[in-house]
């Protein structure tokens, strides 16, 4: 079974960037809508493979390999399972909303920042294909690329420093990983096939060596505590679009890495360092909390918002039950949606004010109704309101956690009161009210593209949270196959 | 008692002598036409690399031949190693046109010296004697000493020229003084019979170590790694950039050459003793290399402490050949065609970046400080996004030619054991993805201070835009030209 379906999903908005660069920034319109067609086309692609899905079939799917550096036995090796297929639509499908939502903001260089973001989204989904390690290391390091350009042209006044050390921390992380990386392929006998990794027999000192580098490489990424600091920082300078693929996508990057590659390939390293990362997950989880509660920046305060969500992650993978980590695969696809809502309705407010600071809000219900409802939702979803998509991941992740252990998932449940207390202490104070000031007055409500993009993400949050199944049913043969494997010692 | 003369086997190296004889051609040319004709000079320079380009291809025979009393050895990594190093003076020749001749420099000298030292480099290449290894590199030095003063009037330069001269002679001086050490244990100077001698133990080993210490000084001084690097940001720096060109490309593949020659092929029974010199200069340059530029203003000292750090990474791979007592020649040549192949990279992008350096220069005017660079994107995005290709392939972030170089270097390493040494080295590397990335933050979110165009002939926009386009190929499809070094050394070994 050869298809050419995820070779097509990374190399369509990869190609697709060239003639956008080619243009140049003077044919805005041009380039606009050249984009639009190349990140639709990116997505229409990855559809067939969630409607050609096998649920039942617990490997790799839609399966392409090819040799690529037979010097060193690299292979262009690319497959989905249950894991990762979503993930290739959902970074399809933000994509789409980021070329909208940089519509007419982006005033400068504007085809530089679409043709970034397109190449961008085909790293990223090179990364979820991936089944050839170096192939993903590759992938994985290319993709920092791109967000250096976009947080350091269209960034915030601090842009430079932001850039610098979100691609200076990455990298620490990922050489380790590079390490490691060639260390297992001479363990393995000269392969970096992932699959025969999975097979891979290593006794628990090593194993231990190579979990704590690949600790490095994804925890980084995730960003779990105490290596986030980075994450504030390229949120709060990054343009709009910027942060909803860094928060929406790239962050998932290194949760998938911990499915991919941790669990699998060192499953008695993860059983043994497993309180420790459970221990760090619920530090992300209950402090990052509080840390969001006392933010003046709403950048910032969904930055440190998206570290706790995402602690609830890195906690439901570690606690080996199928509760927990379909639970966090769904907290991740979640997180995608409304993180990307949230730092758009952000955006949304910033174009009109250019300011982010809480305290120079207030009253925006009065000018801007539609908005304050789209806003209202998605504050909602963030702080886990059932019937919303945040809801449904993290009440899994809970259940797996007390079943795991009743303290642990006592103190993940205190995010549902912390992440409602930061969220809704910030829109209220954002929306309702009395109009605070004469540029509030100012307002002007959503027009129609912003309309659609908040549309589009509220259907997406709302569905998910109402009928969830679509998306766990894919999920299930996968993780199901993913624990029975981790059961099993490599000693 | 008497000997016949008898006629040496001339064939193998044709290059050499067409290249000599087209060397006194134009020398004679040049004296008879006088300045009237000035663009018969590099017009000739380039057939002539053209036309030793062609002879070496048509005699390519992968076979390693001995001529000249087995002085001279003609073997596929000589043909190879030829074959790219008149590809790289041929390119500094195109990006140096037009920067020498706004300066008044591109007189007939600096073609004839370039042609000299490109002799030197492929005798140094061709060597199989320790005399012919040493001419090679006088020769080569002599030339590149007299190129680097050859601004006369700049006192920067003449100083560089001077510290290169002295720092040469004294480098000169420790490899000679190692090779009469070897030479009096073993009591022959060819390489062949070296490692014959070597091995058998006959040779007093304590002499052998001592002159192996003085022979990899010299080299290291020729490398330009770590602790005999003080000579490169001075001599990058203070010589005309068309020179800095070819400082920094081509003689490294010579010097390739010459450390394979002398550490591989002549001294290999001494490999436990040389594998930790290495080790040690490797860890040292990567370090200080990458450390150092991070404080550097000038884009030229810059790149020479980067060359410094990418020459430690060399050495990592030639470190890595043998573990233990047991010689894996699969080990040997995955080391090996590792650094081959590293070194073939690093020319590459050596040569763009500093290509890159003179296309932004025009006359009165030297782009030598980062700042230059500063906003580049707005007045020139295809080149911005060549030196940006450039700088992230130094960097040794993927999909570039620099990052499949630092891959198969360290995966030499690890292979041979030496985790901590690589995990040093990469943890250094990050350090220096630091000053790259800045020369990328100037172009890409800074504004420019000179809005001025570039003034480039189309020749070096057209080379430039390849050897961008270059290392972005081999990146994505880097599996040719690694098979090609390993090809070249399993026959070569």
């Amino acid at each position: 079974m050869n298809s050419y379906l995820l070779s097509l999903a990374i190399w369509v908005p990869i190609l697709g960037a060239l003639p956008i660069l080619a243009l140049g920034s003077e044919r805005r319109d041009a380039v606009r809508w050249l984009s639009l067609a190349v990140a639709v086309a990116g997505f229409l692609v990855t559809l067939p493979l969630y409607t050609g899905f096998d649920r039942a079939y617990v490997g790799m799917q839609f399966v392409e390999l090819m040799p690529w550096i037979p010097r060193f036995n690299v292979q262009y090796f690319l497959g989905v399972d249950g894991i990762s297929v979503l993930f290739i639509l959902l970074n399809a499908f933000i994509t789409v909303l980021v070329v909208l939502a940089g519509w007419e903001v982006i005033e400068e260089k504007i085809a530089q920042y679409m043709a970034a973001f397109l190449i961008m989204s085909g790293l990223m989904n090179g990364i979820f294909a991936a089944l050839d390690a170096m192939l993903f290391y590759v992938f994985f390091e290319a993709s920092l690329i791109p967000m250096y350009i976009i947080i350091g042209i269209w960034g915030g006044p601090n842009r430079v420093y932001a850039a610098f050390k979100f691609f200076l921390y990455t990298l620490l992380g990922s050489l380790l990983m590079l390490v490691s990386l060639l260390y297992l392929f001479l363990e393995s006998g000269g392969s970096f096939n992932l699959l025969e990794w999975h097979q891979l027999r290593l006794a628990l000192q090593p194993q231990v060596l190579v979990f704590i580098a690949f600790m490095v490489a994804f925890a980084v990424k995730v960003p779990m505590w105490p290596v986030h600091t980075w994450l504030p920082d390229a949120h709060v300078e990054a343009p709009t679009g910027g942060s909803v693929v860094l928060a929406a996508i790239m962050l998932k990057l290194g949760a998938y890495g911990f499915v991919r590659f941790s669990l699998p390939i060192l499953p008695d390293a993860s059983h043994y360092l497993a309180p420790m990362m459970i221990a760090l997950s619920l530090i992300a989880v209950v402090y990052i909390g509080f840390v969001a509660l006392v933010q003046a920046d709403m950048k910032k305060l969904i930055a440190y918002s998206s570290i706790s969500h995402m602690g609830f992650v890195t906690l439901g993978f570690f606690i080996f039950n199928q509760l927990g980590i379909e639970g966090a695969l769904v907290q991740m696809i979640s997180h995608g949606f409304i993180s990307a809502a949230m730092f758009l309705c952000v955006g949304v407010m910033y174009d009109r004010m250019h300011s982010r600071q809480i305290a120079d809000y207030g009253g925006v219900v009065n000018r801007m109704p539609k908005f304050a409802a789209f806003f209202m939702l998605f504050a909602m979803a963030n702080s886990g309101l059932p019937a919303t998509s945040g809801f449904v991941g993290e009440f899994m992740v809970i259940l797996g956690a007390i079943k795991f252990n009743f303290w642990t998932g006592f103190a993940a449940a205190i995010t549902l009161i912390l992440g409602a207390a930061y969220t809704l202490w910030m829109y209220k104070r954002v929306v309702f009210g009395d109009v605070a000031n004469d540029h509030v007055a100012e307002l002007q409500d959503i027009g129609a593209r912003e309309f659609l993009v908040l549309a589009l993400l509220a259907a997406a949050v709302l569905a998910m949270g109402i009928y969830p199944f679509p998306f766990t049913d894919v999920m299930h043969a996968s993780v199901d196959n993913l624990l029975k494997h981790v059961a099993v010692s490599k000693l | 008692m008497l000997k016949n003369f008898v006629m040496p086997d001339l064939y193998p190296a044709a290059p050499e002598l067409f290249l000599a004889a087209m060397a006194c051609i134009i020398l004679l040319v040049d004296a008879l036409t006088g300045s009237t004709r000035r663009w018969l000079a590099p017009v000739l320079t380039m057939l002539t690399l053209i036309g030793c380009a062609l002879i070496t291809y048509a005699t390519l025979d992968g076979m390693a031949t001995l001529t000249f009393s087995n002085m001279f050895v003609d073997d596929p990594l000589s043909d190879f190693l030829k074959l790219l190093l008149y590809f790289a003076v041929i390119t500094v020749l195109i990006y140096g046109r037009g920067y020498l001749a706004a300066r008044n420099l591109d007189k007939a000298e600096y073609y004839l010296l370039l042609l000299f030292a490109t002799l030197g480099m492929m005798v140094m290449i061709s060597a199989y004697n320790f005399l012919t290894l040493y001419l090679g590199l006088e020769l080569l030095s002599l030339s590149l000493y007299a190129m680097v003063a050859i601004d006369r009037d700049s006192s920067r330069a003449t100083e560089a020229a001077m510290k290169y001269f002295v720092l040469g002679a004294l480098a000169s001086g420790l490899l000679l003084y190692g090779m009469s050490m070897i030479y009096g244990a073993t009591g022959t100077l060819e390489l062949g019979r070296v490692a014959q001698a070597v091995h058998e133990g006959v040779a007093n080993r304590t002499i052998l170590v001592f002159g192996l210490v003085f022979l990899v000084s010299g080299i290291a001084f020729k490398l330009g790694v770590v602790p005999f690097h003080m000579w490169i940001p001075d001599v990058y720096h203070g010589a005309p950039t068309a020179v800095t060109l070819l400082i920094s490309s081509a003689p490294k593949l010579a010097a390739f050459a010459m450390v394979l020659r002398l550490l591989v092929s002549g001294l290999f029974g001494l490999v436990e003793h040389w594998q930790i010199m290495l080790m040690l200069m490797a860890v040292l340059s990567i370090g200080v290399g990458n450390l150092a530029a991070i404080a550097q203003t000038n884009i030229k000292r810059m790149l020479g402490y980067s060359a410094i750090s990418h020459m430690g990474f060399m050495l990592l791979a030639l470190m890595s050949g043998v573990v233990g007592a047991e010689i894996d020649p699969i080990a040997l040549i995955n080391a090996y065609s590792s650094a081959l192949y590293y070194s073939v990279s690093y020319v590459l992008m050596s040569l763009g970046a500093f290509g890159m350096v003179l296309l932004l220069s025009r006359s009165g005017y030297e782009a030598e400080s980062l700042e230059d660079f500063k906003g580049l994107n707005k007045r020139s995005p295809w080149f911005a996004l060549v030196m940006a290709v450039l700088m992230f392939s130094m960097a040794g972030i993927p999909f570039f030619v620099g990052f499949f170089a630092k891959f198969s270097v360290l995966l030499a390493a690890v292979a041979a054991g030496h985790i901590v040494v690589v995990v040093l080295a990469v943890m250094f590397s990050l350090i220096g993805a630091f000053y790259y990335l800045r020369v990328v933050k100037l172009m890409y979110f800074d504004n420019p201070v000179d809005g001025a165009p570039i003034q480039a002939g189309f020749d070096m926009r057209l080379l430039m835009s390849l050897n961008g386009l270059a290392v972005a190929a081999f990146g994505l499809f880097p599996d040719a030209l690694m098979m090609l070094c390993t090809e070249t050394l399993v026959r070569s070994l």
